[in-house]
This record gives C-alpha cells, sequence and structure tokens, in this order.
C-alpha cells in the first residue's frame, strides 16, 4: 500500500514538476523577495523600515497615482458591466447579434498599445485633426452655437471706430435714428464664411432703432473706395452686435445678416454706444482639451471601456442564455412589466456572472498600465498617473528607486486581496455543490 | 370561453405588437450606433495609416472620403523596409509561439494531475494555484530583472519567455483542469484496465479530448503575450524587443511620427485580428472557463 501510494506521488509529481519549479520560481520567490526588498532603500543597501510606504503616501505623484487607482476602480468596472449588461439584454432583441458581438468584442484582441495609440490620435485638440473635436465642432455649429469667428479682424482705419480691448465700437455715441456702420480690415479671405453676400446699406432706421453694416473693407484685386461699400466688397453674417447704454446695460442686441445689415430696436431716447463684442473676434469654439490634465483619467477611461465593455457583453450574454426563461414568462402573464421582470428575476438570476465579470474587471483594473502609458501626452503625464505606471517610472523608467517599486508592487498585491479571496471562496463553494 | 375575455386579451396583444414594433425599432437605431461608434476608432486608425504625416498633420482621417486620392500606401513600405520594425515583427513571433507552445504543454501536464491524480496537498495546492491567478505581475518585475540579470538572460527573448510562461501558467492550470475534470471517469478507467499508463492516458485520452480547451487557452495565451507591453519593456533590449515597444518608442513625437505609429499599430493588429476572427469562439470559450485573469 505504502509503496503504491508512493508511486502515485511520484507520478503526480512528475505531471506537476515543470509547473511547480516555474511558479515557486518566478512567482512565489518574487512575491517575498519583493515583500522584503520594499523595506529596503532605494538601492537595497539599508533597512528603512515603513520608510517607502510612508514616502508612497506623502509624495506628490505616489499619491496622485494612488488617487486616480481609487477613481478608476471606482468608475470603470461599474461603466463596463452595466455597458455589457445593457448590451447583452437588448442583443436578444436584434437580428444581428453575432455581428454586433463581434463588433464590441473586438478591441478585445488588439494590444491596448494600438488602442492607446487611436484613441491619443481622436481625442487630440486641433478640431482639424482629432475626430472628436471635429464632431463636437460641427454639432456646436450646427446647432447654431458660438458666433460666427472673425479671429484678427481691426476696423479701418479713420472710419471713427476704436479697438477696446477686442471690443470694436464707435468712438462715439449715437441715439436711435442713425446709423452706425463697421468697415473692417485684417480678415483672411477663407475667415469669410461662404454664407456671405455682397455687402449692402442697411435700410434708413426708424425712430427707436439704430442700423448698418458690418463689411470686409478690402476689394479682391485692389480697387474699392476706402469705408465705402464697394461691388466686390462682402458682408460679415452673423456678427454680434450690442447697443450698450451709458451705465453700462445692454439696451439691444442682435446678428448680422448676410450682407453685412443690421438693426438694433426697442432703443430708448438716450445715446448709445454700438459694440462688437469680443466673442466675435476670437478663434470661435475649438472643440474641447481632452488630453489636458482636467480631463485625461476620463479619455483613458473611456479607451478602457471601449475594450472591455465587449468583454463584460459576452460574459453577460452566455449567462443571460443559461437562465430558464419560464419564469419571466410567468411573471409577464401576471402582468409584470419588463423592469420588474428584469430587476426581480433575471438580474438577480444573472448575479453570480455579473460578481464574476466585476472581480474580473477590478483584478484587470487595478494594474491598468498601456493605455495610461501610452495615451497622454507629456504634459499631462503627472495628472494621469496610476500606481502600476508609477511603479515602473520610479524603479525602471528614469528613477531607480528600487525600494518605493516594490513596495507600490505590494500595494497592487494588497488591494487585488479581496478579490483573490472572492476567488477562493467562490471555488470551494462550488465544490462542495 | 367568453367574449369579453378574448376581446380583451387581444386588444392587449394588439398594443403590445405595436409596442414590440416601437420597441425594435428603437433597439435596433440605438445598436446601430453604439456599433458605429465601436467601430469608427478602428477604422480611423486604418485610414490614418494610410495617409502621409503631411496630409495627417493638415487634416484628419475622414477628409479621405472627400478626397481619396490621398490614400497610399506608403507608410506600410516603409515600415516594411525598415530593419527595426521587420526585426520586432519577428521577435513578436519568437515570444508569442514558444509561450504559447510551452504554457500549453506545461498546463496540460499540471492540469491533467490536478483532475484525475490523487496525491497529499491536492486541494491546498489548487487553491495557491487560485491565489496566483490574481497576482499583479508587477510584483515580479524588479526580483526577475535581478535574477535574470545574474542567470545573464536578462534583455534576451528567453527571459521573456519564461517571465510570459510562469505568470500564464496559474489560468491555464485553472482553465485546463476544469475542462479535464469533464471527462467521464468511465473512458480513463477503461484505459487504465487496459494497462496503461497515466503518461498513455494524458497523451491518448486526455489530449485528444481536452483539443477544445486546449485550443481556446492557446488562442487566449498567444493574444496575450502578442499583445503584451510592460514585461517587454523591461525584459528586451533593442535586439530583442517585440513590435509594441518598438512602436512606444515612437510615441514621444506623437504628430510627426504618426506615419509610424498608426501603420507600425495596424500591423501589430492584423495577427491579432485574423487569429480573432479565425478562432473568436475559442477565444470566448477561454473567457467563459475562467475569467480571472
Amino acid at each position: 500500500m505504502g509503496a503504491s501510494r508512493r508511486r502515485m506521488f511520484l507520478i503526480a509529481l512528475g505531471f506537476l514538476a515543470p509547473a511547480l519549479v516555474l511558479l515557486a520560481g518566478l512567482v512565489l520567490y518574487p512575491i517575498l523577495y519583493t515583500v522584503v526588498r520594499s523595506f529596503f532603500s532605494a538601492e537595497g543597501g539599508a533597512f528603512v523600515g515603513w520608510d517607502n510606504y510612508v514616502t508612497m503616501f506623502t509624495n506628490d505623484s505616489t499619491f496622485t497615482a494612488i488617487r486616480n487607482n481609487v477613481i478608476w476602480v471606482l468608475v470603470a468596472p461599474v461603466a463596463c458591466t452595466v455597458l455589457g449588461l445593457l448590451f447583452a439584454v437588448l442583443l436578444e432583441k436584434i437580428k444581428w447579434s453575432t455581428a454586433f458581438k463581434l463588433i464590441i468584442f473586438m478591441p478585445m484582441a488588439i494590444s491596448m498599445l494600438a488602442a492607446g495609440v487611436i484613441f491619443r490620435g481622436m481625442f487630440q485638440e486641433s478640431p482639424n485633426l482629432g475626430v472628436v473635436n471635429a464632431a463636437a465642432v460641427a454639432v456646436n455649429s450646427a446647432f447654431g452655437g458660438g458666433d460666427a469667428a472673425y479671429p484678427g479682424a481691426t476696423p479701418r482705419g479713420d472710419s471713427g471706430l476704436i479697438d477696446d480691448s477686442g471690443i470694436l465700437a464707435g468712438e462715439t455715441a449715437v441715439t436711435a435714428g442713425s446709423e452706425q456702420n463697421f468697415p473692417l480690415v485684417g480678415l483672411r479671405a477663407d475667415d469669410v464664411p461662404t454664407s456671405a453676400a455682397q455687402a449692402e446699406d442697411a435700410a434708413s432706421a426708424g425712430a427707436d432703432q439704430i442700423t448698418g453694416t458690418v463689411w470686409l473693407d478690402v476689394v479682391v484685386g485692389g480697387d474699392g473706395t476706402v469705408g465705402q461699400i464697394d461691388d466686390g466688397k462682402s458682408g460679415l453674417p452673423g456678427i454680434k452686435i450690442d447697443a450698450v447704454a451709458a451705465d453700462g446695460t445692454i439696451a439691444s442686441t442682435t446678428k448680422t445678416d448676410a450682407a453685412g445689415r443690421y438693426v438694433l430696436d426697442d432703443l430708448g431716447k438716450e445715446a448709445y454706444r454700438i459694440a462688437l463684442p469680443a466673442s466675435n473676434f476670437d478663434e470661435g469654439y475649438q472643440g474641447v482639451s481632452w488630453l489636458s490634465s482636467g480631463l485625461i483619467t476620463a479619455v483613458i477611461i473611456l479607451s478602457y471601456i471601449w475594450i472591455w465593455a465587449g468583454f463584460a457583453m459576452v460574459m453577460i450574454a452566455s449567462g443571460l442564455s443559461a437562465i430558464d426563461r419560464s419564469l419571466q414568462e410567468a411573471a409577464r402573464m401576471d402582468g409584470a412589466n419588463e423592469w420588474k421582470v428584469f430587476s426581480r428575476i433575471t438580474a438577480p438570476l444573472l448575479s453570480p456572472v455579473l460578481i464574476v465579470v466585476f472581480v474580473t474587471l477590478i483584478i484587470n483594473v487595478l494594474k491598468i498600465f498601456d493605455l495610461v502609458y501610452v495615451i497622454p501626452p507629456g504634459s499631462s503625464k503627472p495628472a494621469a498617473n496610476v500606481i502600476a505606471v508609477e511603479m515602473w517610472t520610479v524603479s525602471f523608467g528614469g528613477g531607480s528607486n528600487q525600494g518605493l517599486g516594490s513596495a507600490l508592487a505590494i500595494l497592487l498585491l494588497i488591494l487585488v486581496l479581496p478579490s483573490m479571496i472572492i476567488n477562493v471562496r467562490k471555488f470551494r463553494e462550488e465544490r462542495k455543490s | 370561453m367568453s367574449g369579453p375575455a378574448t376581446h380583451v386579451r387581444g386588444k392587449k396583444t394588439l398594443a403590445r405588437s405595436i409596442l414590440g414594433f416601437v420597441d425594435k425599432g428603437l433597439v435596433n437605431a440605438v445598436l446601430v450606433i453604439v456599433a458605429i461608434f465601436w467601430l469608427v476608432p478602428t477604422l480611423g486608425l486604418f485610414l490614418s495609416s494610410l495617409r502621409t504625416v503631411g496630409d495627417s498633420a493638415s487634416s484628419g482621417w475622414w477628409t479621405v472620403f472627400t478626397t481619396p486620392a490621398q490614400l497610399t500606401i506608403e507608410n506600410y513600405a516603409s515600415l516594411l523596409s525598415n530593419p527595426t520594425i521587420t526585426g520586432s515583427f519577428w521577435n513578436t513571433i519568437l515570444i508569442a509561439v514558444p509561450t504559447t507552445v510551452f504554457v500549453v504543454i506545461f498546463g496540460a501536464l499540471a492540469g491533467y494531475a490536478f483532475a484525475w491524480l490523487k496525491f497529499p496537498g491536492r486541494d491546498w495546492l489548487l487553491i495557491v494555484v487560485i491565489v496566483l491567478l490574481a497576482v499583479p505581475l508587477q510584483v515580479a518585475l524588479i526580483p526577475l530583472a535581478r535574477m535574470f540579470g545574474t542567470l545573464g538572460i536578462f534583455g534576451s527573448i528567453f527571459g521573456v519567455i519564461l517571465f510570459h510562461v510562469a505568470f500564464g501558467l496559474p489560468f491555464a492550470i485553472f482553465l485546463l483542469r476544469n475542462f479535464f475534470t469533464q471527462i467521464p471517469a468511465e473512458l480513463l478507467e477503461a484505459a487504465r484496465i487496459d494497462g496503461a499508463s497515466d503518461w498513455r492516458i494524458f497523451v491518448q485520452v486526455i489530449l485528444p479530448l481536452g483539443g477544445p480547451a486546449i485550443a481556446s487557452l492557446a488562442i487566449f495565451q498567444f493574444l496575450w503575450t502578442w499583445n503584451d507591453m510592460l514585461v517587454a519593456l523591461i525584459f528586451t533590449n533593442s535586439g530583442s524587443q517585440p513590435l509594441t515597444v518598438a512602436i512606444q518608442s515612437q510615441l514621444r513625437q506623437f504628430g510627426s511620427n504618426i506615419d509610424v505609429l498608426s501603420a507600425g499599430a495596424f500591423l501589430s493588429m492584423i495577427v491579432p485580428l485574423i487569429v480573432f476572427f479565425a478562432f473568436q469562439r475559442f477565444f470566448v470559450q477561454a473567457l467563459l472557463a475562467g475569467s480571472q485573469k
């Protein structure tokens, strides 16, 4: 008996040996080494106790990294799981579900480096280059947002106009019933929108009106009289115009038409300064600085969701397909609405798979590295920092503080402990049943 | 059967089918939009990779729809004549293929032992494997860099393979053990009665029957290793670096290196995409079977 048990043991050992040697030497031993190493100095010469752990929470860049990791863990797994659940439920109502699954799941196959290059490109600041800002600018102008942009426009000299820190206005105030024209120069031809027409004289003003024209006082080819509305001079449409009373309140406001004409109505007896606000002359709406320090983490999390929502969807969809549908049908027969069916029956039945997805995502998000390494440009790298990137930076990329690096690695290990315990528990329960 | 009751029921189903129709249209519309959102990033990268640096510096990739003349394979041509890139492409294969082979072999051997052999401490050992599933590889970077340095394999392809094999094993063992336990015991008993040794049972019963599971694991591990950047960033040098590392070195000047970055990133995606579309069933299987990695 003893001999045969020993034989069994040796056979098992034979099958297990390669894996055990590798796991012991390259995973278990390194964990112990890193734990010990985290109590030693940067070069490893001196025992420093808890110093590295104290540094971790007091040093600005490590602390930012830890704070960002908390944001990641709070946002990314929930977002991926919710989206995955939503997709998995909606999938069942369409005929092209296989194609949809493939499309959403495909990013899982590519490297995070490639995904990072993709998102870095998409969120570039210039609306000429980044598709997201291009779309933002297009949507903004489609809904009439923002004023027409005439960057660099200045009044023609000797036209009775002044440039008051970006606001163009008449030098003297005018009363209702009069006219105030704005001959402008300093614009490039391609800053004039295609909607612009030949400039025309404004209709004469009524008793409570002030009228006038805003035009580009330049004729291509060089003809024309300075300050006059000649043939070939373009009106400037969409310019915002204010009638400003002596106390600074805006009494009336309007915009120029295609020929550059405007009419300010409902004016009183006093004199008004007619002003073109500075917003007419800035660059106009240029989208959002996505890759700046304030938004960078949001953008990177978005790229993560693009990759991992498909994982959640596939897992949850297979969980859904394993559910016995008769319960749902019965509830529907009893008059329960779809939301009740989902929240009272489907969701509870799905909870085991939801937990698996959620735990997997948390383990994965904690050690996020590639996306955060790739997406932020140099200026917003510090703001985007996470523990895994900081660990790499302090111990390999530049700094060579392997004491602090080890402490950061151990922090990551401590953070996944709850997930490990959940995994082990789940395994034990499955064995029992 | 009473008249009013059927009437009410009929009304209900009519209302329901109208609702259902609107519902269906809405769901279809929403999912079409979602699908477009999910496709645009990849499409954008692909089209960017077909434009020159000059074009990419002055306008976005979507302008190819109005001026398709700017499309060119120039970036790919220069990429493929760049020895750093072609060398790193080979390195990626030289890293990913052996890693996959070793993970599958060692994982299958151990998986069989855990599934079908009785030995003291088996359950405890299995729990250790499950704990190791979630260990972040960061804990091994510093000690293994040191150990590989001492052994003289730091910077070599062999070192990267060793690292990936070790960290791929917990998932491999867990996945294959779960599959192998589902093989009917009668099959193994029959073989045993015929006098087959454990080795023969493993080769002639387990491996053939575990084929789909092994394929799932192989595809998963291959993609994982192919796409890795962190381990390679530390454990390779300019001679042994894979594609991901070669491409990331261009990131500092994103705008002026966009030709290498976009074409390179897409080149690095081609193999995973082919593998994914050809074997996605197995890939999904691997995720479903054990998804703690």
